[in-house]
């Protein structure tokens, strides 16, 4: 089962013209996606917009939007990964604490939201199966104008999701290679150099928000 | 940053999907730290996490969860919040993973001596693959190790030759089964490394192993 695709629908008619911010008003959309009123205007980035006003809102309507859409993918993934349905729960709601937790870290422009959602699950997983830390990378600290701009939060989102569509294009069997592989039942060797995956642009973008980072922490 | 030497997408694609050994696990966020170009390709592979997260089926969240997770936010909120674990200890030569691993900086290593002036502290991760930081004295080779599995060697302070090239501050050497190679540290400086190999016991038994005298492993 798929999920809906997420850019073929949009928050119905135009509710800023009674005032009441779009955000808001379209919480009840079957599938969370919405046109975004503060930030990136008059485009369709799905969750950011939400995890943005739990970072810099504590916005809790928005954290249970966020709730409702991942905590059923960020279970289903981990009992994917070899939990069962009563411990991948129980950690399922760990990593939205997380999220909630850890929203200071979240950086549009170089990560979407489920690319952000699927680290932390991933070192849930890491955690609970492997007992193990994770070492991560030294984290590159916000600098005093290092807050992104719209076009570059904008065009990171939407190569993320041109991955996501190329990775549901992609053949059955390559696809459910690369899936195995990022559940953690699959060696890696044969899939990571040809994962037929437009990963080239994705990664200039990153890199461009990382100089961006760089410099203004100079 | 100058880093000539890159992890392998093999490995950045381990690493994001979470299935490598903590010390490999250990020297990839290492010299992730040190180098962008790698970060960002880490960056994209984890892209592909969340494509995956999200084309993932779902299963319903059990009938409480919500409230349990709100309650649990509310508990830590009213609380002092406690700010994330900031690593105090600044080096010059260990990137924040190290220090944490060592527990402070350079001067924290509990060196043990590996002959001919060579140091070594192995460091505490699981028992699947070894990580140690190696103390090479400017100009001293160290001896031809014929190793099993993957070995991984990363410059964190002078440099390196070796058949594969010349290796600074930052670069990584992947070095696999059938490579010979015979580093030795630059002549103008001691030479600090992180070296990540495959558990031995994995390989026990296969090749008698001149490089384990020496390694002390
Ligand atoms: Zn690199």
């Amino acid at each position: 089962m798929f999920t809906t695709n997420v850019l073929s629908s949009v928050c119905p008619a135009s509710p800023v013209a009674n005032g009441v911010k779009m955000r808001d008003s379209c919480k009840e959309h079957a599938n969370g996606t919405k046109t975004l009123t503060e930030g990136l205007r008059n485009t369709v980035v799905p969750w950011v917009d939400d995890l943005i006003a739990v970072r810099d809102d504590r916005d809790e309507t928005a954290f249970i939007r966020v709730f409702g859409h991942f905590g059923p993918r960020v279970k289903a993934f981990l009992m994917r990964t070899g939990m069962d349905a009563a411990l991948a729960e129980e950690c399922a709601q760990e990593v939205l604490v997380t999220v909630w937790n850890k929203a200071h870290l979240y950086d549009a422009s170089r990560a979407s939201p489920s690319t952000w959602i699927f680290t932390i699950a991933r070192n849930k997983k890491i955690d609970v199966l492997r007992k193990q830390r994770r070492p991560e990378p030294e984290d590159l600290p916000w600098g005093p104008e290092a807050e992104p701009d719209q076009a570059e939060v904008l065009g990171l989102q939407q190569e993320s999701e041109q991955l996501g569509r190329a990775l549901r294009d992609l053949p059955e069997k390559q696809r459910e290679l690369i899936e195995k592989a990022y559940f953690g039942d699959l060696s890696h060797s044969e899939i990571a150099d040809q994962t037929g995956l437009p990963l080239g642009t994705i990664k200039s973008r990153i890199r461009l928000a990382l100089e961006r980072l760089r410099h203004s922490m100079k | 940053m100058t880093v000539k030497h890159h992890l392998t997408d093999e490995l950045l694609m381990a690493y994001s999907a979470g299935d490598l050994p903590e010390a490999v696990n250990l020297i990839v966020a290492t010299h992730i730290s040190l180098c962008d170009e790698c970060r960002a390709a880490l960056g994209s592979y984890d892209a592909v996490g969340g494509a995956v997260l999200d084309t993932c089926d779902t299963v319903e969240m059990s009938k409480n969860s919500l409230n349990s997770v709100l309650d649990m936010i509310h508990a830590q909120d009213s609380q002092v919040q406690d700010k994330p674990v900031s690593t105090t200890v600044q080096d010059d030569v260990l990137p924040a993973p190290l220090i944490d691993y060592i527990g402070g900086g350079l001067d924290s290593v509990r060196w043990r001596s590996a002959g001919m002036g060579v140091k070594q502290a192995i460091l505490p991760t699981s028992k699947d693959a070894t990580a140690r930081l190696l103390y090479i004295p400017a100009g001293t080779a160290i001896p031809d190790h014929g190793h099993h599995g993957l070995e991984l060697t990363l410059v964190l302070k002078g440099a390196f030759q070796d058949e594969g090239g010349y290796f600074g501050r930052g670069d990584i050497e992947v070095a696999s089964e059938d490579l010979n190679h015979t580093p030795v540290a630059d002549i103008s400086e001691d030479c600090i490394c992180l070296a990540v190999t495959d558990a031995p016991l994995k390989f026990k038994g296969l090749v008698p192993r001149i490089a384990q005298p020496f390694l002390g492993i």
